[in-house]
Parts: C-alpha cells; structure tokens; sequence
C-alpha cells in the first residue's frame, strides 16, 4: 500500500488557491460544482482534466469563457476515459523523450456524469481500467440525464421518476435497480475505488487524494443531488447528501488494493422515506412502494455488514 | 508522380502497402500510437508493434477496445502535444465517425491511414472506396495513394501538411484495401531516417500545457459556432497551399513529385478516364492498348480527394472533350452516384467537357483491362449519340440495366 502523503481532518486543511471559477452557468444549489471546486483544490494546478459531456462540461466553458485554471478538454460523450489514455499515453511518451520535463508530475483526471459512466461511457472506461492508465476517473452521480431535461439512465434507483420512467397507473418510476457500477470497477482489480458524499466532504477528499497517489487507475464515485432532476428546494443538496447516507441509500466505502472498508459509519440509520419525501422525483410513491425501497436497501445494508465481518451500517430507528 | 534528381540516399525493399505504412510511421518518429484491429488493416498495426517491441519506433502504443476509442485516445494525445497515428478500415472508419468531425473542429494534426473496404451490410472484408467517401464532409485532408511508394511519401507529407501552422487539420491517406494493403511493391526509402525527421520537425502550437492552461472543445453558441467552423473552411484552402509546397519539399528531399491530380499520356488526348488509388494502374495499362489502337486517350489520376484540386483538374481538361470517371463507392439516390464524379462534373462543366459515370469494383469485383475499354468504348457510344445519362452506369453488376 503507498504511503499516504496527505490527510484532509478539517475544512481548513484544504489550499486556498482556487482552481475552479465562479460565474458559471451551474443551477443554484447544484452541488456538481462543490464536488468540482474541492477536487481541483486537492489536484492542484499541475492537472489535466478531461471532461465528458454533461452538466459541468456545458455549464462551465461557454465560448469564449471558461472555469477552469488547469488544463481541459471534452471531446465527446462516451469517449473521456479513452481520451484520458491518450493524454496520459502522450504525458508518458513526451517525457521519456524529454519533451516535457520528465521530473514534472502531471496528474490527469477525468470527470464524468453517470450517463456518461454507467452507459454510454462504459466501454471506454473498462478499456482504460484494464489497460491500467494512471488516471483518476471521478463519477459525479446525479442519478439521470440531467444535462438533457431528467430522462432515466442505468444509475437511476428504482421508483424515480424522470422524463422517460414517469410514475403513472401502470408504471410506478424506473422499474430496475441501481447498477452496481462502483463494484463493476472494482472487478477489475485497480488500485482504488471508492464512493463518496458531497456532504461528506473531508471523506470526498480525502479519498481524491488516495485515488491520485494511486499507482493506476483510481474510481472515485460521487453522489451529486441535482436540484432540478430531483425536484428539491435548492438550499437542500447537502443536506439531502447527508440524508442519503443516513438511510444508507448510499453507502460511503472504500476498496484499497482490494481491502473493501466503509468509511462512513452510519450505527443508527434513519428510515429511507426522510430521504425519499423531500424530493419531488418520488412523489406519489405509495407507502408500499417506500416499503419496498427499505426492503432493498435493508438487503444491501446486510450484504454490506456482512462484507465487512461487522455491524458497520446499523438498525433503522428514526 | 515524376522522378526528379534524387537527394538522399535510398534503398530499394520490397513491401505491402501497409507495411509501407509503418516504414513511414517510425521514420517521421510519432510518440503515441492507439489502433484497433480490423482487416484490412490489421498488418499496419502489427508492424508497427513489431517496431515498438524492437525498439525501432520509442511509442507509446494504446491497445484501445474499439475504433471509436482509438480515435479518441490519439485526439487526447495530440491535445497534450504528441505526434500521432492510427488507422482502421470500414466499419472501423464509421465506428470513428463521429469522432473524425471533433479531430478536425478542434484542429489536431492527426495522420490516419485507410486501406479501403466495402462497408456491411452484407458484410464484405473486401475493398471498395465506400469507407472513405463516408467521409468526404469530415473536414479531413484526404491523399489516395496508388502504390505502396506512394503510401509510404503519402504518411511523411501528412505530417508535413497536419502540422503546418497554416493548416492544424487530421490527413487521412487511403488506399486499397488488399490489392494494396496486402501486395508487395518495390520502394525506395531513406537510409538514414533523419533525412524524413528534419522534413517534419516538431512545431510549437497549442496543447494541454500546465504552465499554459487552456480550455478545448468548449460549447459554443449561435454567436461564435459558424466563425469557428468558417476558420476550417480558410484551413482547408490554405492545406491547397501546403499540399503543394510539401509535395515541392518532399521532391527535393525523395526526388518523387506528387500532383494532386496527375496526368497520364494526357497532351493530345480527347478522351480521359479519370480513377483513384491503385485501379489507377489497370487504367493505364488499358490506355496504351487503346493508344496503340489509335484511340486519343489518357488517363487522370485523383490524388488529392480533399481539398478537391478544381483548379488543377481544370488545367488537365483543356483539350478534353470526354471524360470517364470510374468510382469504386456508390451515393445511393445520388444525382450521379458515383462520389467523385459528382464533384467532376461541376469542374467538366466549366470546361465544356462531357462526363460519364461508371461505378465498378464495388465489394472488389475485379476490374480488368477489357472492363475499362468496354467502359470506354460504352462512353464513346454515347458521344456519337450525343446523349448522356444523367444517371451512373453500373458496369458488369448482374441483372443492372
């Protein structure tokens, strides 16, 4: 295991420098932009970033402005792990032939939504993940096609409501579960993948750290609430972040050098309907339908204690 | 192409098409490298590997899981300032699609290869031009070569055009799938490789540069989109330019000059059959049959597919009274359906030149000697007549009209 150079234990250890500029087009209360902000104050501004299309990638670099002090591309949906490679394939080539300075580290990092993970970026990743480019890929997770008006992709939990997975008198919401994509990355045996929480920001930063000293490619998988698809008041997202784990819809764990750990314990868990009702997505689910939604995450909490040999996520009691 | 006085030494091997491909890829020393295997292509790639793993090219090679990633990942590597090189084939080519619009719209100097073949369905791994014509609104520099020498200086211009601050556009440079890709030609290439690396020197232009940040590929609204897609409009004229000087260049370094559209036995002809890439060479032979028949007739070869030379194929029509353009591709619905010779005809028109349109070797039906007779003697009928289709002529398909 490489030793861990920094640690983040409070919001005053982060650097000051900002990387990620104001003024852009990002909705109000969207937390894609925190996640963003804090991950290039942990990168630094020896980074490449290479942005799938989605939310960040429009709301961010209209011509001829833009928010971002490192450098960055988008070329095109499902390709930025493939691009990545080639960026981090030409970091390598140019310095062994003196190019660009062969002391200088250059971390390259790729950011992308769900739908350009889970779906159509997916192929691209897994290449990327096998063939071990030292490259950090952070998955901001807002659970559908934000960027192009809420329609349903393979991250959205089941019962939501979007565009194309209405909740109506014969189909109740999205009818599948989450894809497990975190774990899929995982399968590939690459030095890190984690989960994470905006709202659990020292934890988010603390493993983008681990996930940039990773000697290969690293997963960092995000939960980012969108006010706009969830249909929640916008001063609500981190809150609602938090919610999240404190119903263990979403867990926040970590597989380092495949020694799976969660990183936040949640021994007193709150019941998934403080988390389903403030959000406008999964209204008019029947009590019933909540139900069945414990029921998943019952199972998968179980699951997850049993991984770990301990009781790590606890009873629901609130 | 003409032989003019030779300035480096050179040594004559024989190669395919597509190993002359790789020849020309460690000669002008590229640094990442991203394919995916697809016949006909596959031999420039396992080539090209053999060199890395002897260390002959100091590459970086990126087994990508498909030809929309391998596009990709050269478009990434040329934003951080790599020289680059993939190729592919048919549907390979289509899988990249959309991804050849965004090389070009953000102006990266990638070199690409194409040993053409017919696309599915159904499903042919033989050669036509129907890949590569895909392509034609692509914004790509286009070279069809016509032997395997030809590929091989065809690869070293590529860079010379791509990188050229002028111009900052991908080159594709194409030629037939198998009866190129897979044949062995004689060729001379440079001894020592630094003859090719002062030709192509490294150029400073903007990259992925941490002490230099920049934003590519951003969103772009209404106010700014049709400024930055005119810019390739001025790029592609300029690569007119370019073309023509690197040809120039290359002539005096490998004494071998290319033109983008090249004559053969042209000056008193009346008739000329134009072609592309190395169907070029049964036309030839055809033509001195028919010469020695009596026949006025020369051939034209189409070197330079994009920018479309109009200007130099107007200089070759002067005297031309018919003109035959062969296409292996079909533009089905098409006014004329044969892809080249619909951008012909704008240019024969002007020049009050007669055009017919034969489609052949589609799938890689063979096409002999007797076969470009039998389409001339085909045009000539017409001519008598006076009457020209306004349709292409489909030659030897079974149950065609």
């Amino acid at each position: 295991m490489a030793v861990r150079m920094n640690v983040i234990r409070r919001a005053q250890d982060l650097p000051r420098e900002e990387l990620f500029m104001p003024g852009h087009g990002l909705c109000a209360g969207c937390t894609a932009s925190t996640i963003v902000r804090h991950l290039l104050k942990i990168a630094g501004k020896n980074t490449i970033v290479v942005n799938a299309t989605g939310c960040v990638e429009v709301s961010t670099t209209m011509y001829p402005y833009t928010s971002w002090k490192v450098p960055w591309i988008h070329v095109a949906f499902e390709n930025a792990a493939a691009v990545a490679s080639g960026v981090e394939a030409a970091i390598k080539s140019l310095k062994r032939k003196g190019i660009i300075d062969p002391n200088k580290e250059i971390k390259v990092i790729v950011l992308a939504g769900d739908g350009g993970t889970y779906d159509i970026g997916f192929q691209a990743l897994s290449g990327m993940l096998e063939r071990g480019h030292k490259i950090m890929y952070v998955l901001y997770d807002n659970e559908a096609y934000m960027n192009t008006g809420i329609q349903r992709s393979g991250s959205t939990p089941p019962h939501a409501w979007t565009t194309t997975t209405p909740i109506g008198r014969v189909m109740r919401g999205k009818p599948q579960p989450k894809k497990p994509i975190g774990e899929i990355v995982a399968a590939h045996r690459i030095p890190y993948v984690a989960t994470t929480n905006v709202a659990h920001f020292i934890d988010m930063d603390n493993k983008f750290i681990k996930g940039l000293e990773a000697e290969g490619p690293s997963f960092i998988h995000v939960l980012q609430p969108c006010t706009a698809g969830w249909k929640f008041d916008p001063r609500l997202g981190i809150k609602l972040a938090r919610l999240a784990t404190q119903t263990a819809m979403w867990i926040n764990w970590e597989i380092d050098h495949g020694e799976f750990r969660v990183t936040v314990r949640v021994p007193k868990r709150k019941h998934v309907k403080h988390y389903l009702k403030p959000q406008g997505r999964f209204k008019g689910l029947t009590d019933d339908e909540i139900e069945e939604i414990q029921k998943i995450v019952d199972t998968e909490v179980e699951r997850i204690n049993k991984m770990v040999g301990e009781e790590v996520i606890g009873p629901v009691v609130e | 192409m003409e032989r003019v006085l030779q300035k480096v030494e050179q040594k004559r091997i024989a190669l395919s098409s597509n190993y002359a491909v790789a020849y020309a890829v460690r000669d002008v020393d590229v640094d990442v490298v991203a394919a995916y295997p697809i016949t006909p292509q596959t031999t420039v790639m396992e080539k090209i590997s053999e060199m890395i793993a002897n260390g002959e090219i100091d590459a970086e090679l990126i087994h990508v899981e498909s030809e929309h990633s391998a596009l990709s990942a050269v478009v990434g590597a040329s934003a951080a300032g790599a020289r680059v090189f993939t190729a592919t084939s048919s549907q390979g080519l289509e899988l990249m699609h959309e991804i050849l619009h965004i090389a070009s719209g953000m102006r990266l100097p990638i070199v690409m290869a194409v040993p053409t073949r017919a696309l599915s369905a159904p499903i042919s791994i033989w050669n036509d031009y129907s890949d590569l014509m895909n392509t034609r609104d692509a914004s790509w520099i286009t070279l069809i070569a016509s032997t395997a020498q030809e590929v091989y200086d065809a690869i070293v211009q590529a860079y010379m055009v791509a990188e050229d601050p002028r111009v900052l556009l991908p080159v594709m440079v194409a030629y037939d799938g198998f009866v190129m890709s897979h044949t062995y030609e004689p060729l001379e290439i440079p001894v020592d490789n630094k003859a090719i690396r002062d030709i192509v020197p490294r150029r400073d232009r903007v990259t992925l540069n941490i002490d230099k940040p920049v934003t590519m590929g951003t969103i772009t609204d209404p106010r700014w989109y049709y400024e930055i897609k005119y810019q390739q409009v001025k790029a592609m004229e300029e690569a007119r330019k370019v073309l023509n000087e690197t040809s120039l260049k290359l002539s005096e370094v490998l004494g071998r000059r290319y033109e983008p559209v090249e004559p053969y036995r042209l000056d008193d002809a009346e008739i000329a059959v134009l072609t592309y890439g190395g169907l070029f060479g049964t036309v030839q032979e055809a033509i001195d049959v028919m010469r020695e028949k009596g026949l006025h007739i020369g051939g034209i070869r189409l070197r330079q597919w994009r920018p479309f030379p109009v200007e130099e194929l107007s200089h070759l029509l002067h005297n031309i009274d018919l003109i035959i353009v062969i296409d292996r591709a079909i533009s089905y619905g098409a006014s004329i359906q044969g892809p080249v010779a619909l951008e012909v005809i704008p240019v024969a028109n002007r020049m009050g030149v007669n055009v017919v349109s034969m489609i052949a070797g589609i799938g890689q039906r063979t096409v002999l000697e007797k076969d470009i007779m039998g389409m001339v003697i085909k045009a000539l009928d017409y001519l008598d007549q006076g009457i020209f289709p306004l349709r292409s002529i489909y030659w030897g398909v079974r149950g065609g009209e």
